[in-house]
């Protein structure tokens, strides 16, 4: 397969020249410098890589450059408007959702595509979704706060908004 | 007027939370000179508050003995003409908060706004050194520290702000950064700035035991629940870890890993990976490399060498137990007699080797700035071992070696050695680049060391009523850590019996002290049952300290435990009593285990917890709570396996940790401030209660005792 040129990221066009079968997570990392999208295990199982495409929740760490054409990528970077965050992201400030930190990019992408398809999750719906993001740290309880607090700001956008 | 509260969110970010370029400054004299401008206060350390300090736990590899912390004040703080106040810590921020926290100490003391406090952690270039950061050691040993460095530097301030406004020393205080006062009857306040006062002005002072500290009793920015410093950087993406560090002409590098434990390399052939464009191979003796401008290319080429492996046996994980049994290197002395008026017991407990599992695996950026220079940056709980380390087998001065710390995801004890920064150097040695190093999951389920297993002997003798007149507690292999029984009883004999592991193994959170409460807490149960007590009854039979009564019926009553009352249907209750580094703890489980498929559910549990003066609720509430789930993992189902010297299960599909759905419905920590004591750690204690309350929570649903973890 050609390389991929052009990456669609947080409503930018990126240019890049990365062998189609390295994965979204090491080309989104190393060569567009968008390192919200952690490595945790590169098999899909702890959720640190997620990202959207077109609005749904991928792992970035199993995802080849080469399937994604002109699909529209959404991290963690791109959450925030304009200086204003996600309101997902206000609840984790609000709720302290974290310990190390590692992890909170990817829960926040799994809790911000729970919230676009379902803005009032409850508490068996928020853990299903949520179930493969791992927090060694174990701040589980803080981060289902948050979903629901964020739930009650509102019906969230679909992402990506561009 | 602006709250120090209130001013925390203003911080910038990325400069709080990640201290990624170094700075042309190589030695500690170089560093004093440099701020010889500011303020240098002489401190005089106060070795007797930390005389019963217990040690650190040790890295796999101890050092010599470490020096004393530093006597200069400015070693410690700063305080620049902007009147921005930066601090030096050789404590690393791992996620425990301790950024946080100390940063509200030296607020606290120094009456400056949070956000103009900023601590430079785990720079060995520029922080004093530290023994690491693990065995809770951060709020006991650094705490003190900082506290006093404050103190010292606000009474010099206030010496100097009196004099500069001319007013009466009584009459001036400080407040947000500046000394302010007027004249009694007059109504005109003046005030100065820090920065005012100690620009161009070098201060010497002796610091007086005397200096008054603020007590927690009357703290208004310490004991508060301060939100994580830097904390909008880890909800957009931008808090850089060392996996996301980079530099000017980063390569990536990999290893060629052994296909077992205790193999050597017999063969290699790099042919194949030599003809990759891009890709360098590179040996050292054992240690096969490569580096590339990419992850996936260095990867690909250490996937294209061909090398064979000279093994040598491995025990098997099925005989691990009796191994250690067998290779204990002491024995416990003959059981006393026993007294036929007493109730008897002697039980036999095992736990596995545990795997940390960070979730930011072991990882390092490595850059020779000369040939005989190294900076590195790593993910590590231990920056001066991984210094002392690097030096010691690149053969280079240690001051010549930089290890620097950004913000840590996450640790458990896992991460206190060089190995993943040695990498990094040797592949930056010959790319004459700087090259980065990030471990795949299953080299950090393989390659690192685990919490040891262990067997765990106790035995016990106790009259009707309770009372504990005899008990023994033997452990092989796990470690001494909170051995001693916390308990009033008449006798006791522990032991620590060192043994050969077949796994590398080294520090874990809490070290043995979950071991040893599991089994100590879940044998005081059979005893109990044995005697036909309430566990309840048994524990508070032999306890009298009131702190540790207090831990205990707080929980208690808190989760309404009665143990006559009948349970619902498949559902039992446990408890666990424990207590290390100076807090205790009560736990209370409720667990279902469905009838059919015996799958244990832990529907609630609630731990009380007190260690002393809270710094900051909310990070301490998280603790806590993180140590229940963390630990309700080891109870329920965390193990490393291993056989043909190779870990079976090096994948979080196969090493199962705790999720969502593992998460008890209701949680609920209470935590007890003693305002009167000092802050103790808390990373760790609170992991020993969890597992043996879920365990005798099984057994109360089932009458199945379980002794040995993990449960499911």
């Amino acid at each position: 397969m050609p390389p991929v040129t052009t990456l669609h990221v947080n409503g930018t066009a990126h240019g890049c020249n990365a062998a189609a079968d390295r994965t979204l997570l090491s080309v989104l990392r190393d060569d567009l410098a968008l390192t919200g999208a952690k490595y945790g295990c590169g098999e899909g199982q702890c959720g640190s890589c997620t990202v959207l495409v077109d609005g749904v929740p991928v792992r970035s760490c199993l995802t080849s450059v080469g399937t994604l054409g002109p699909q529209k990528i959404t991290t963690v970077e791109g959450l925030e408007k304009n200086g204003r965050l996600h309101p997902l992201q206000q609840a984790f400030l609000q709720h302290e959702c974290f310990q190390c930190g590692y992890c909170t990019s990817g829960m926040l992408m799994s809790g911000v595509a729970l919230l676009a398809k379902n803005p009032s999750p409850t508490v068996d719906e928020i853990v299903a979704a949520m179930d493969g993001n791992i927090c060694r740290c174990g701040v589980y309880s803080q981060i289902i706060a948050a979903v629901q607090t964020a739930s009650r700001a509102g019906p969230q956008p679909v992402l990506p908004a561009k | 007027m602006t709250s120090p509260l209130g001013s925390a969110g203003r911080r910038p970010a990325i400069s709080a939370t990640a201290n990624p370029t170094p700075r042309p400054i190589t030695t500690r004299r170089a560093f004093l000179r440099r701020f010889s401008g500011g303020l240098a206060v002489l401190w005089f350390v106060e070795t007797s508050s930390d005389s019963s300090a217990q040690p650190a736990p040790a890295a796999p590899r101890r050092a010599t003995p470490p020096p004393p912390p530093p006597r200069e004040l400015a070693a410690w703080l700063h305080i620049a003409a902007d009147s921005s106040i930066t601090v030096y810590t050789g404590k690393v921020e791992i996620g425990q908060n301790a950024r946080t926290s100390l940063t509200q100490i030296v607020a606290e003391e120094l009456r400056a706004p949070l956000a103009s406090i900023t601590l430079v952690m785990g720079d060995t270039s520029l922080t004093p050194f530290d023994r690491g950061t693990s065995g809770s050691r951060t709020t006991p040993d650094m705490v003190p520290i900082l506290h006093r460095a404050a103190a010292t530097a606000r009474e010099s301030l206030l010496d100097l702000g009196a004099k500069k406004l001319k007013l009466d020393r009584k009459h001036v205080e400080a407040w947000q950064g500046t000394i302010r006062g007027g004249t009694p009857g007059i109504l005109s306040i003046s005030f100065v700035t820090y920065g005012e006062l100690t620009r161009g002005e070098k201060l010497v002072l002796d610091i007086a035991d005397t200096t008054p500290i603020k007590p927690a009793t009357v703290w208004t920015v310490a004991g508060t629940s301060v939100p994580k410093i830097g904390a909008r950087a880890f909800v957009t993406g931008r808090h850089i870890y060392t996996t996301d560090f980079t530099r000017p002409g980063l390569l990536h590098g990999r290893v060629l890993r052994p296909t077992s434990f205790g193999a050597t390399l017999a063969t290699l052939d790099t042919s194949a990976a030599d003809a990759l464009p891009g890709a360098t191979i590179v040996r050292d003796s054992e240690f096969v490399g490569a580096f590339a401008a990419t992850e996936h290319l260095a990867a690909q080429a250490v996937a294209a060498l061909r090398a064979t492996w000279k093994t040598t046996p491995q025990l098997a994980e099925r005989d691990l137990y009796t191994h250690l049994r067998a290779t204990a290197r002491t024995r416990p002395p003959a059981p006393p007699t026993p007294d036929p008026a007493h109730t008897h017991l002697a039980h036999t407990y095992t736990v596995p080797y545990l795997a940390h599992a960070p979730l930011e695996p072991h990882a390092a950026v490595a850059e020779w700035t000369a040939p005989d220079r190294l900076n590195t940056w790593v993910s590590t709980q231990h920056p001066f071992a991984v210094r002392n380390e690097l030096a010691r087998i690149l053969a280079l001065p240690p001051a010549n070696v930089r290890v620097l710390v950004p913000d840590v995801g996450s640790g458990f004890g896992g991460k206190h050695t060089a190995e993943t920064a040695l990498e990094a150097a040797r592949l930056a040695r010959v790319a004459q680049k700087p090259v980065k190093v990030v471990c795949t999951r299953e080299e950090e389920f393989t390659w690192f060391y685990s919490r040891p297993a262990g067997v765990i002997d106790i035995s016990s003798a106790a009259r009707a009523d309770g009372t504990v007149v005899n008990w023994t507690h033997d452990n092989i292999n796990s470690g001494a850590s909170a051995i001693r029984a916390p308990y009033e009883f008449a006798a006791q004999r522990t032991a620590f019996h060192a043994a050969t592991s077949p796994l590398r193994q080294g520090p874990y959170r809490g070290l043995a002290a979950t071991a040893n409460a599991f089994a100590r807490e879940t044998h005081l149960d059979e005893l109990a049952r044995a005697l036909r007590l309430d566990p309840l009854a048994l524990r508070r039979q032999n306890l009298r300290e009131p702190r540790a009564l207090a831990a205990l019926d707080t929980a208690a009553r808190a989760f309404g435990w009665n143990f006559a009352a009948p349970r619902r249907p498949d559902t039992g209750i446990g408890l666990c009593f424990h207590s290390d580094k100076g807090a205790y703890m009560g736990t209370f489980a409720e667990v279902h285990v469905a009838p059919v498929t015996g799958r244990i559910t832990v529907t609630r549990v609630v731990q009380s917890f007190n260690p002393g003066a809270v710094i900051n609720p909310a990070h301490l509430r998280s603790q806590v709570e993180g140590c229940i789930i963390q630990g309700l993992g080891a109870a329920l189902f965390e193990s490393v396996h291993f056989d043909h010297g190779r870990i079976q299960n090096p994948t979080f599909s196969t090493y199962r940790v705790p999720r969502f759905s593992d998460t008890p419905r209701s949680l609920e920590v209470i935590l007890i401030n003693h305002k009167e004591l000092p802050p103790s750690g808390a990373g760790e204690s609170p992991l020993g209660g969890i597992a043996p309350a879920i365990g005798n929570a099984i057994f109360d649903a089932t009458a199945r005792r379980l002794r040995s973890l993990p449960f499911a």
